[in-house]
């Protein structure tokens, strides 16, 4: 049996795995990156889905990348381009009445004069919150109860900055924080179709409803993850989401990590109660004091570690993650560009929504809680060759869609006929704002929550690694006793979306993971 | 006219805790009440000859204590019955029963999901731990967390060191408990529907939430923090009806000399030169105090009572902002004989318990959908009892009163306004459910008065008929109850003051609220403190 020894060993190259790994090796640490699939990236990752046609196939906008993490890293000299940045956000009506949010201003036809005032107010009120969160995101949560220096100085700096917003709105902190998106958007502005586009942030990827309590950290978190200086933070990768981290991959590679694909791991190997090393499917052996898994926490313990060798009470606590994903993506190859009501070219290049408003969205919340796949989905949607015509052919076009709202477990089975179902209610949706764009369809591809669970190996196809709210939020993410990144099987890290700050393509769990380590090694 | 120390404005059970404590004091106070009897929502009527209804609320768990102590309510009348047990019909023909008696509860358990018998006690002991902690913050006043005043200071610095001490794993487990759904909460207990179901009820009552809506699990410990003779989490009900609450009270509040009129609606609290100087009631009298205390709720008192020119803007705004949802409906019914059960043997003693008629939380789920969507449930949770079986005064020999709380109803339906024939037919659906188990109930009613969201409304005075003056919310809690800088019970003119369940610690008969308000209107009068502390369970 081939053995070797590195200093430390990442299961699973996905963005996270990559930052971690980067980091650790930018440190002088040998790294081993073993990756299962044929590329690295994960769930950010850029592949065919039609003969000729290229999408990002998971994540397929860029909200998110700390700037930390691409300038430390220097993406930029590793390849990273963008196609497209500080998209606007286009919500769309049937009507052709659309509203375009930007940064700071927000314009449509038929939107009111009141909330076009309240919204940069909104927003600015808002970014003070998302800006305590952002310093939050850049260390390991503290612990609670603690005897620290270093857990009580980060709950100190915590409470001073948000002492130093004044009293006013503090207290707005901290009656807002745990509410739900529903009742600030209604309290704030008027517009129906404003309110849905709002709420989307709120929602994208989670298992809550906009009258779902909590809803408001669920938002806060995505606008802190836009790092925005004076654009939306919202961006298109020139190659697809794969190029962020296919450069990341280079960066890792630079730094001296050695990537090894097509190499799952099966099982992670201890003696005691200290990780030694991973088995690999292959049966091969490689071992390291160090282990890091970017794995979510359902797949690292239950699966790669194993229940027997966890204590009771921590194995119940890994159990009871939430992880059923709710979000589907929807790949559509189109013969042209598809003629949406009144946008231009220029618009249609932009994130477009389709979720008309906050009832809307929580009736296909209700349907999916269910098991029912959504009569009328909500959609985040992008056409990403208007920015980037190299991901089809020439004057063809993709659309890529997320689906909010899709049961992991449809009550009737995943079968052909749910699929079609499916993809037809999507465009059927479609069809209200772009007449004619069913007919342009070439080929289609559908991965529902159990089709993303098995492309990527996420634990119930859940894009964040584990339901974000208040409850798996911070030194309770993900869990209590493994949200510092490291894990009571000692050498054994953390460092993906399951743990803090979260899901979204971010880089700052391995980051912080790597941090970590480095911190424990000296 | 007479000039008072204090006003109380409304003779419910709050406002008279209130109106007691200040007159028990010393001061000269007058309660007022625009209803033609007393209690507000803690209320006995008779609207059938022979039959006492507790119209609103119906059982008692969370009065305080050190309050009936305190107040000897005992002595003024008061007698709480505990009763036992609970019981949730399942549609197979089966139930699942809740005995006070440990092994028999366990081995009921057991007979649905061996599994699930085992995780009760982790359950039971997780849940008690946390009304253990929260028990004591019932009689405490919440700081101001943004404030610098010294008793701000000191009580947060209390708080937290309290909580600190608990140690990490309680600490993130009472984080979890503040924050998850009682739906996700019991997910990580049972597996079993029926058990889950029985158990979540208590997460929904009163509230505009679904059970897998964040922050229910809180409202369950909400129903979980009060006792009966030092029985924690049990309940009972008020000898004579709830409305023997209120009586006790208000005999205690005359025997320390205060002054009670009802049929006295208040039009308008009077102000001048930013304080209060009383009240103008709605038949043109005007009573004259330096302090006005109201029991109403925050929409009422800023928006109703009030004039806008004598209030900060912002006040308007957050009162208008304050979640106060109508979600609940009530049944009360004169019964000819005690109806039978298909699942259950005549005079079996799990008919004194509180009985449910839904046994999964996907219907519970789709009951509030119903609501969400602004309809009332087609398929209601419905927390029922027969006090009759337990206190004799409730009904003729022979014959029964029945209780039907109904979660959820709306405060209007479809938008619109309620009819008198929509009001019949949500009754109709109430009954029907309870029918599907019982074959004679139905033919046994000689009486039922249906109250939606509007009757709840427009008789008792309670917004859109919430039953806790204001969801149960993180944002309606603690220290932003009813609104952040306005926890404190003070009202925003000098003189003002607020004592209903709107403020800390929030609704259920539990007097706190009144008690709470009463401290600290003698804080600011100087004069020394009767209101007791907490008393520590251990």
């Amino acid at each position: 049996m081939p053995t070797d020894r590195y200093d430390a060993i990442i299961i699973g190259a996905g963005h996270n795995g990559l930052v971690c790994a980067a980091y650790l090796a930018r440190a002088g640490c040998s790294v081993l990156a073993l990756e299962a699939g044929k590329q690295v990236g994960g769930a950010a990752v850029t592949r065919a889905f039609a003969p000729g046609y290229s999408v990002s196939a998971g994540a397929h906008l860029a909200h998110s990348l700390a700037p930390r993490v691409i300038a430390d890293l220097d993406l930029a000299a590793h390849g990273l381009r963008w196609a497209a940045r500080d998209l606007n956000t286009i919500a769309l009506a049937a009507d052709g009445d659309h509203i375009t949010l930007g940064a700071h201003t927000v314009a449509g036809r038929g939107l009111a004069g009141a909330d076009c005032d309240a919204y940069p107010l909104f927003l600015k009120k808002y970014r003070r919150f998302a800006g305590i969160l952002q310093g939050a995101f850049m260390q390991r949560p503290p612990r609670l109860a603690h005897r620290s220096l270093r857990d009580m100085a980060a709950l100190a700096r915590l409470a001073i900055k948000t002492r130093l917003l004044g009293r006013d709105l503090m207290r707005e902190l901290l009656r807002t924080g745990a509410m739900n998106v529903y009742d600030v958007l209604q309290e704030s502005f008027a517009d129906e179709l404003l309110q849905g586009a709002l709420g989307m942030d709120a929602i994208l990827g989670s298992d809550l409803a906009p009258r779902s309590p909590g809803t408001m950290l669920t938002w806060l978190y995505r606008l802190a993850g836009r790092w925005q200086g004076r654009g939306s933070g919202v961006a298109a990768p020139a190659g697809g989401m794969g190029a962020v981290t296919q450069a990341l991959g280079r960066a890792a590679q630079a730094a001296g990590v050695e990537i090894r694909l097509e190499t799952k791991v099966r099982r992670v190997l201890s003696d005691k109660n200290q990780a030694i090393g991973v088995e690999t499917s292959g049966g091969a052996h490689i071992h390291s004091d160090i282990i890091v898994s970017n794995a979510d926490p359902k797949t690292t313990f239950l699966e790669l570690v194993g229940a027997p060798r966890l204590e009771t009470g921590f194995a119940r606590r890994i159990r009871n993650i939430r992880m059923q994903g709710k979000a589907a993506k929807l790949h559509l190859a189109l013969d042209g560009l598809p003629a949406v009501t009144g946008l231009d070219d220029a618009q249609l290049g932009q994130r477009l929504l389709l979720a008309p408003d906050l009832n809307y969205i929580e009736a296909a919340f209700d349907q999916c809680k269910y098991g029912d796949s959504p009569a009328r989905p909500v959609m985040e949607i992008s056409i990403p060759t208007l920015h980037d015509p190299d991901l089809g052919p020439a004057g063809q076009h993709v659309l890529s869609a997320v689906i909010q709202y899709v049961p992991y477990r449809l009550r009737s089975g995943w079968d052909t006929a749910a699929r079609d179902a499916l993809k037809q209610a999507a465009l059927t949706c479609l069809e209200s704002c772009a007449p004619g764009i069913s007919k342009q369809v070439t080929a289609w591809e559908l991965l529902t929550p159990p089709d993303l669970e098995q492309e990527f190996l996420m634990h119930g196809g859940h894009w964040h690694h584990g339901e974000l709210s208040l409850d798996r939020f911070m030194m309770l993410r993900p869990v209590p006793g493994a949200a510092q990144y490291a894990t009571p099987l000692s050498g054994l890290y953390l460092c993906g979306a399951g743990s803090h700050p979260g899901g979204g393509v971010l880089g700052l769990p391995g980051r912080n993971a790597a941090t970590e380590i480095l911190r424990q090694l000296r | 006219m007479q000039k008072y120390d204090a006003i109380v404005i409304g003779a419910g059970h709050n406002g008279l805790t209130n109106a007691a404590y200040l007159a028990k004091s010393g001061l000269n106070v007058l309660a007022l009440e625009k209803n033609p009897w007393i209690g507000g929502a803690s209320v006995s009527r008779s609207l059938y000859p022979g039959w006492t209804y507790s119209n609103c609320s119906y059982v008692c768990s969370l009065f305080r204590p050190e309050l009936y102590r305190d107040l000897e309510l005992a002595r003024h009348g008061l007698q709480v019955i505990p009763y036992e047990g609970g019981l949730t019909f399942m549609q197979n023909g089966d139930f699942f029963a809740n005995y006070s008696d440990h092994e028999r509860h366990y081995r009921e358990i057991a007979r649905h999901s061996r599994r699930d018998a085992d995780a009760y006690l982790r359950y039971s002991a997780d849940v008690m731990r946390q009304t253990r902690l929260i028990r004591p913050l019932l009689l405490r006043t919440p700081p101001d967390p943004t404030s610098f005043r010294p008793r701000d200071v000191l009580e947060m610095v209390h708080l937290l060191k309290t909580y600190w001490d608990l140690g990490e794993d309680i600490l993130y487990d009472t984080m979890r408990f503040w924050t998850m759904s009682i739906g996700d909460f019991l997910d990580e207990y049972f597996e079993n529907d029926v058990i889950k179901a029985h158990l979540a009820g208590s997460g929904i009552i009163g509230t505009a939430l679904g059970v897998y809506s964040p922050g229910t699990a809180y409202v369950l410990l909400h129903h979980y923090m009060g006792d009966v003779d030092g029985s924690i989490g049990s309940w009972g009900f008020a000898r004579g009806g709830m409305g023997a609450i209120a009586e006790a009270l208000a005999s205690a509040l005359r025997g320390f000399g205060g002054e009670l009129m009802t049929d006295a609606g208040v039009d308008k609290i009077l102000v001048r030169n930013g304080r209060v100087r009383g009240v103008a009631l709605e038949n043109g009298d005007e009573h004259y105090a330096d302090m006005v205390v109201s029991n109403l709720d925050p929409k009422r008192t800023f928006l109703g009572i009030m004039d806008a020119d004598d209030l900060p803007e912002d006040l308007i705004t957050r009162a208008r902002n304050f979640k106060i949802r109508g979600s609940s409906g009530k049944l009360n019914i004169a019964l000819d004989g005690m109806p039978t059960f298909h699942a259950l043997p005549g005079g079996h003693e799990l008919l004194k318990a509180d009985a449910h008629f839904i046994d999964s939380l996907a219907r519970m789920e789709r009951a509030y959908d119903d609501w969400k969507n602004g309809a009332w449930s087609a398929d209601p949770y419905l927390d029922t009892l027969i006090p009759s079986l337990v206190d004799p005064t409730m009904a003729p020999p022979g014959k029964h009163m029945m209780s039907i709380f109904v979660q959820y109803c709306p405060p209007k339906v479809g938008g619109a306004a309620w009819t008198d024939e929509q009001r019949d037919r949500f009754g109709q659906t109430v009954l029907d459910q309870i029918g599907q188990y019982s074959p004679d109930f139905k033919d046994l009613i000689l009486h039922a008065e249906i109250r939606t969201p509007r009757e709840l409304e427009n008789e008792v005075g309670l917004t859109e008929g919430n039953i806790f003056q204001g969801e149960l919310t993180m944002d309606q809690l603690l220290f932003n109850r009813p609104f952040p800088g306005y926890a404190r019970y003070r009202g925003p003119v000098k003189g003002m003051y607020l004592c209903g369940s709107a403020t800390h610690p929030g609704g259920g008969v539990m007097g706190a609220p009144g008690a709470n308000a009463a401290r600290e209107i003698l804080h600011d009068l100087r004069r020394d403190n009767i209101v007791p502390a907490a008393v520590s369970d251990d």
